[in-house]
């Protein structure tokens, strides 16, 4: 119950943070001190955000908008995932130290060699939609990991639909 | 902006094979057990008389024979490096692995050396008749093992017609003493081309990727075995993922992908030196790694920008890449006929998978398959007459073809089957099978007739096998 109500009572983007796969580098501090002291929360210090250009910063930015899906066998970028592509070039307009691997992923509904073709392919489709929109090339690189590394687990549609991505993560320095 | 990704990509190629070296590579590996040593034929005991010659042409014929294969026997029972027990012991495992190789085929009627009496050393030139008779055995099976002086064995195996009451088929081998399942495994050999017909195919070896771990953080390590599962061994430790190994026709090296370097690369593992190189230098991805029959080139798949195309590279090293194929559509895999001239391989260039045919030099690439459903991983049988490939069907199924795309003939029906790959001599495919939902993965094999699939015994997880050539 207590760790509910700090939850809410954090900052947006620390909660956002806490919910990613990806462990934050910098560990916010025990938010209990905080939350005894007073009812209302103080603004996070800067030092315990997430740094801009670290995976938690940009995953937190994103809600969701570093993921985008394909049909099957397919890798063109259709206008959801444009404006998805959108959010993640501003993000690397605006800071612009930051680093980018882009991955494709294949549902397991296909061979193992040309599953690792096609998510080259779509990993590629979207590097090319940021350049497209002035990500310098040099700060992009692509991975394909194939059917190798299934963001849904069961065997349907659904999780198939999951499966079919490209993720943008950012690189840490 | 260039120069920097250019750099970078040199960093990783300096960086990328020191590291596999350290990191992942199992330092404990037996190199010498793995290359493959030589057997030397040898004469057999026995007089000098010919082998009776006779024409076994039909297979249903041939499938039904029984076989009694009685413990080999020894001349003198002394232990040896192969095992505690002494020579009489090693007989008797020898008769049991000539056993498991015919059984677990579902070739003839095989009876083992466990439910038969044993015979002595001087029976196994001159059968006791009367008693083999008497037990249903068309064929009998004898052999003996002996401990040489220098420390090798040898090994003798002889076929017998016992209705004819004569010899079929005699010979023999010296083996280093750790080598000695290759002598059972020639034996099996022999009594299976005597009597088929067929060629060679239980003297040989299989990589494949061993798999633990669920779904979402599973661990693929490289991995061979004899092809009787026996002497089985871990390559890499799991660190990265390691996928779709190749043997060299000669089994010196292993091609194979691994992530070691973060990225999907294929490298060129010496089995000897235990050192790997990157198959190309370059910052592209590689995968599908492929071998020629006679084991001077090197297929591989590379992606640029996106675009994945077939290439073609000296496996000595060294050389410039030949591009074969430059459409803008996925080309991927391939797979040599036999004699080398022409390439069966994969595009999507239709819209779908399907399957094409290319001139080794990557000329005259025409579509062959034009049945319902999609065409890939297809791989030439080392006959030439055939073509296996993963028939997309909804299902994934294991199906042939013969080289103009016809004669289509579906061999399994299992939810996920992929990846086939020929015995040495043609006549059996392997295969892995992928469980729905748990995704966990199993190596089977099933005859040309499909009737005949079973499931391989690995110690986890199994998927993409490669079966080598009959060892040298």
């Amino acid at each position: 119950m207590n760790r509910l109500i700090i939850a809410v009572t954090l900052s947006s983007a620390l909660a956002l943070g806490a919910c990613k796969k990806e462990p934050p580098t910098v560990t916010p501090d025990a938010p209990q001190d905080t939350v005894r002291s007073t009812p209302t929360p103080t603004p996070t210090p800067m030092a315990t955000a997430p740094q801009p250009g670290s995976q938690s910063h940009f995953a937190g930015a994103m809600a969701g908008a570093d993921t985008i899906y394909f049909d099957t066998d397919r890798y063109n970028v259709d206008s959801e995932d444009q404006a998805a592509l959108r959010r993640q070039a501003q993000y690397l307009l605006q800071y612009t130290d930051a680093r980018a691997t882009v991955e494709g992923h294949a549902d397991e509904r296909g061979t193992r060699d040309y599953n690792l073709a096609l998510g080259e392919r779509r990993a590629n489709a979207a590097k090319n939609y940021l350049v497209s929109l002035g990500v310098p090339e040099s700060r992009l690189r692509t991975v394909s990991y194939g059917e190798e590394r299934p963001a849904a687990m069961a065997s349907n549609e659904q999780a198939w639909a999951r499966n079919r991505r490209a993720v943008t993560v950012m690189i840490e320095r | 902006m260039k120069t920097a990704s250019l750099f970078s990509a040199l960093v990783l190629l300096i960086a990328a094979p020191a590291a596999a070296q350290s990191d992942d590579l199992l330092p404990d590996l037996d190199p010498g057990a793995v290359g493959a040593q030589d057997v030397e034929e040898v004469a057999v005991e026995g007089d000098d008389d010919g082998p009776l010659r006779g024409t076994v042409t039909d297979d249903s014929a041939w499938q039904d024979l029984g076989i009694a294969i009685a413990s080999f026997a020894t001349n003198r029972d002394q232990s040896t490096p192969a095992n505690a027990q002494g020579t009489a012991a090693l007989g008797l495992e020898l008769a049991r692995v000539v056993y498991s190789d015919l059984r677990f085929n579902g070739l003839f009627r095989p009876v083992g050396p466990d439910a038969l009496p044993r015979p002595s050393y001087p029976q196994i030139t001159d059968p006791a008749w009367n008693t083999w008779r008497g037990r249903s055995a068309e064929m009998l099976v004898h052999g003996y093992v002996r401990a040489n002086d220098d420390g090798r064995l040898t090994v003798g195996c002889y076929l017998y017609d016992v209705a004819l009451q004569s010899e079929l088929v005699r010979e023999g081998w010296v083996v280093n003493p750790s080598e000695w399942r290759r002598a059972a495994h020639k034996c099996a050999d022999l009594v299976y081309s005597r009597l088929s017909g067929e060629d060679p195919f239980f003297d040989s070896r299989i990589a494949y990727i061993a798999e633990t771990g669920p779904k979402d953080n599973r661990i693929k390590r490289l991995a061979i075995m004899d092809s009787d599962g026996a002497n089985h061994r871990f390559i890499t430790n799991g660190q990265s993922t390691a996928l779709t190994p190749r043997y060299s026709p000669d089994y010196s090296k292993i091609a194979y992908l691994s992530y070691v370097d973060g990225n999907p690369r294929i490298y060129v593992y010496d089995i000897g030196s235990g050192r790997q190189t990157l198959v190309t230098q370059s910052a592209n991805p590689t995968f599908a790694p492929r071998w020629s029959p006679d084991g001077r080139y090197i297929l591989y798949s590379m992606a640029v920008g996106g675009n994945t195309d077939i290439y073609r590279v000296s496996a000595a090293g060294g050389g410039t890449p030949q591009r074969l194929t430059t459409g803008p559509a996925i080309e991927v895999g391939g797979s040599y006929s036999p004699d080398g001239s022409q390439i069966v391989f994969e595009s999507d260039q239709s819209g779908a998978q399907q399957c094409y045919i290319m001139n080794s030099d990557g000329s005259n690439q025409r579509r062959i398959s034009f049945f319902g459903g999609r065409c890939a991983s297809p791989e030439w049988s080392p006959r030439g007459d055939q073509i296996a490939f993963t028939h997309i069907v909804g299902d994934f199924h294991i199906a042939v073809m013969n080289p103009q795309g016809r004669n289509v003939r579906t061999l399994t029906n299992g939810w996920q089957d992929e990846g086939p790959t020929w015995a040495p001599n043609g006549r059996i495919i392997q295969f892995f099978r992928t469980e729905r939902n748990s995704g966990d993965t199993s190596i089977w094999q099933v005859d040309l007739t499909g009737d005949n699939e079973r499931r391989l015994r690995t110690p986890v997880g199994a998927s993409d096998p490669a079966w080598g050539p009959v060892l040298p």
